[in-house]
């Protein structure tokens, strides 16, 4: 009987464990809930926008040029 | 033509980037082993592929056209998008290596997907020495397009096929958690169209420039 209570008991603590791994894979859930990933974001959108007036820039000089031929 | 020379289709897909980056960084994703939160690279990664492809697609759309009609500026239109296409390659393996460095231990760990994708990259280098070493103008145009066509479909196999059938450890082949579990998940569609829609164009978009550039180029080259 003692035996036989300890192997349930072990196989539930495997099934806990085994529950838990499943539920904690590592996500940057502080990153999110301290709310820095705005500056994140924030970088990443001002860089782009950079980019993209650079690129309209481009067009606007190539249109210009094109114009003259 | 005439398209390329507008500007709403340019708005439109800086919108559609810059609202991916908000959404994909924001939105909830599934909790996957091995991935966890890279899983969010299919937003910026995967784009970068998806760009690739369309300017190549339309570099052997012009190589046909060139063919059939012998016409210079469809030869231009080609290669320019080529070199662009390269650009996005580069991106691609170049997010790709990152991502595998922290996923996978080693930026390049002769994985079948990062091999293959490295051969292809050959291959269209190989187009641009190809190009480069042709002096006669018409001839460079013609062996080049036809590099270019058959270049293309081994590409797809190398990068797209190829991988999938053995047992590579990129996501979506061999069992590794990837599209198959994606599809299920709406909130990431959300994120993820937008930015493959954005993306591919963003590419034509830098295609077309230098192929407006290398228009001007081969005019003044020509009257002197």
């Amino acid at each position: 009987m003692k035996k036989f209570l300890t192997l349930i008991l072990l196989l539930v603590s495997f099934l806990t464990t085994y529950a838990q791994q499943s539920n904690t894979v590592e996500m940057a859930d502080a990153f999110r809930s301290s709310g820095k990933i705005y500056v994140v974001i924030a970088t990443i959108v001002i860089i782009f926008i950079g980019l993209a007036i650079y690129l309209f820039s481009i067009d606007r000089r190539l249109k210009k040029i094109e114009k003259e031929k | 033509m005439k398209f390329i020379y507008q500007t709403w289709w340019k708005v439109i897909v800086v919108l559609l980037i810059l609202s991916t980056f908000i959404t994909g960084l924001i939105l909830p994703v599934p909790r996957l082993a091995v991935l966890h939160e890279t899983i969010r690279n299919l937003y910026f990664h995967v784009p970068m592929w998806m760009g690739m492809l369309s300017v190549f697609s339309i570099s052997v759309f012009y190589s046909i056209k060139y063919l059939n009609t012998g016409k210079e500026e469809y030869d231009l239109a080609s290669v320019e998008c080529v070199n662009t296409g390269l650009l996005f390659y580069t991106l691609g393996l170049i997010t790709g290596m990152m991502w595998a460095k922290y996923t996978w231990g080693e930026f390049w760990s002769g994985d079948p997907k990062q091999n293959s994708a490295a051969i292809a990259f050959l291959l269209y280098c190989a187009y641009i020495v190809l190009r480069n070493s042709i002096d006669e103008e018409q001839k460079r145009a013609k062996i080049s397009a036809i590099y270019n066509i058959f270049a293309f479909p081994i590409m797809i196999v190398l990068i797209f096929v190829l991988p999938r059938m053995t047992d590579s450890l990129h996501p979506g082949s061999g069992g590794n958690p990837a599209f198959g579990k994606y599809d299920l998940d709406n909130g990431m569609k959300l994120a993820f169209y937008p930015a493959m829609l954005g993306w591919s164009f963003m590419a034509i978009w830098i295609a077309t420039l230098r192929y407006r550039i290398r228009l001007i180029e081969n005019k003044r080259n020509s009257i002197n």
